[in-house]
């Protein structure tokens, strides 16, 4: 009987993690950034109808970076998720943080239990109300969780991008408009050319909307919000 | 959408048929049935509250939805202030007659399923979608029938693509039907429907709309016990929402109060 091969853990760890960051990296990025009334999320996103970003409920959004099929059974888990607990519950309970534990949970029990990891980074955001914090989550393909503040960065080359928002996001969240220039500025600068408004993706979290908070922004409303 | 056959779908209502059966209103496990035939004759509930008389008038740019206040336990009130006119979304409302509780469940658990189906999919669903889901979850609610809880909406929408209001109504089997005109249901319909059919014209103003089905609901509380009039004295109307082009839209208590004391007075002048 042919003996199988052994591989150590830390090894196997090691490769399905080179695995998993080099698909992301090969995709585009996305930027979540708190702003005056909310939070805006931006993604690099050449297709008009293939959404990177998401409405999950009431005040919660969720893009992803990575594998498209992969993100979109993350996403239709998420909305099953978030819908059951609202109806089960009452929609002020729907949380961002309980979705990003299960999200956390998911992916990180995929990571270390099947051969082949998911090639995904999520981020879920909640825009606060009543004096609330906003809340940002990044989750990782290996599951692990991260809090942040003001911005966030997922997908293509999102260390760099990190630390060119690092360097201009200062202080109190910028106007929307600021946001906005900031984040096309941001993507621009990892691609090195002027990305066309319709390939760009662009939603917000708006706390002064009623009701549900999300709102896709057109290009054409993009042009008007840049020029 | 993935075509394989264990695909999870878009609806929510049949997502929690088959995660948690235990919350759709018809899915809850009831005592098994004895064998013996006596055995199953059911003991006689007891009263639960029951919402009266709910319709609908149609206008030039889209539908007017209105409803009673009052919840009936047998012959006991059970309520005064009950609201039995929902909305949906955006473009489309539905009112309820029947068993209250199992009623509310439904509109809560409808309008789930219209934003659950708009988020997964990004678009959303037609007019005639909308109508049709309702169908099946009335359709669903079958076996409640029979235990005497009765689930019966009428449903309103405005209609985009076809650029105006519609008006379905259904029966316990499921079945839908279009109303060209207007429709009342529950206890007091029939005084409500005869009432409309005195007042109808086809491509009426929105404000006209509003008077006829206020009107129509006024004359079902005077023959039917079950259906609340204007409350006077506590300062109780019934509650109404305009559907149209524009989004759906709340019809003031004032406004309401206002065409009840127009119509009191012509009534107290005629006799």
């Amino acid at each position: 009987m042919p003996l199988p091969y052994y591989v150590s853990p830390e090894q196997m760890m090691q490769d399905k993690a080179e695995y998993a960051k080099k698909g992301i990296a090969k995709g585009r990025s996305i930027i979540a950034m708190e702003y005056e009334q909310g939070v805006l999320l931006v993604a690099d996103n050449p297709s008009a109808s293939l959404f990177k970003i998401s409405e999950i409920y009431d005040s919660i959004a969720l893009s992803g970076a990575g594998k498209y099929s992969e993100f979109e059974n993350l996403r239709k888990a998420g909305i099953r998720h978030a819908d059951l607990k609202g109806f089960m519950y009452s929609r002020e309970d729907v949380t961002a943080r309980s979705l990003a534990n299960g999200y956390s949970q998911t992916l990180g029990t995929i990571f270390s239990q099947e051969i082949k990891p998911l090639e995904v980074e999520i981020l879920v955001a909640q825009v606060g109300e009543l004096g609330r914090q906003n809340e940002i989550y990044r989750i990782s393909f290996d599951g692990s969780i991260f809090d942040e503040r003001g911005y966030a960065a997922i997908g293509g080359k999102s260390e760099a991008l990190q630390a060119f928002l690092k360097e201009r996001y200062k202080g109190e969240p910028p106007a929307l408009q600021a946001a906005l220039v900031l984040c096309t500025s941001a993507l621009e600068s990892m691609t090195n050319q002027k990305l066309p408004l319709e390939g760009i993706e662009v939603a917000v979290l708006d706390r002064t909307r009623p009701g549900r908070k999300f709102r896709r922004i057109p290009a054409g409303e993009s042009r008007l919000l840049l020029s | 959408m993935s075509l394989t056959p264990d695909d999870q779908g878009s609806s929510f209502f049949d997502y929690l048929m088959r995660q948690r059966p235990d919350l759709v209103p018809s899915g809850r496990v009831w005592p098994a049935v004895s064998s013996q035939p006596d055995d199953n004759r059911m003991a006689p509930l007891q009263p639960l509250p029951h919402g009266t008389t709910v319709l609908a008038v149609k206008y030039r740019g889209g539908v007017v939805i209105a409803g009673d206040r009052r919840a009936t336990e047998g012959y006991q009130i059970a309520g005064r202030r009950m609201d039995k006119v929902f909305k949906i979304d955006e473009h489309s409302a539905m009112a309820i007659a029947g068993a209250a509780g199992p009623c509310i469940e439904m509109a809560k658990l409808f309008q789930t399923e219209l934003e659950h189906y708009e988020k997964l999919e990004g678009v959303q669903l037609s007019c005639e979608g909308k109508a049709n889901k309702l169908g099946q979850m009335i359709k669903a609610n079958l076996p409640m029938v029979f235990q005497g809880l009765v689930v019966l909406p009428i449903y309103v929408g405005y209609d985009q693509k076809r650029d105006e209001g519609r008006i379905f109504k259904y029966d316990i089997t499921g079945g839908r039907y279009e109303e060209s005109d207007y429709h009342a249901i529950g206890s007091g319909g029939k005084d409500a429907r005869n009432s409309m059919r005195e007042h109808f014209r086809k491509d009426l103003s929105e404000a006209d709309a509003l008077r006829i089905a206020l009107l129509a609901l006024y004359n079902a509380a005077e023959e039917d016990v079950g259906t609340g009039g204007p409350d006077l004295v506590r300062g109780i109307y019934p509650t109404a929402k305009h559907v149209s082009a524009a989004g759906i839209k709340d019809v003031e208590e004032p406004q309401i109060a206002t065409v009840y004391a127009t119509l009191i007075d012509a009534r107290k002048r005629e006799n």
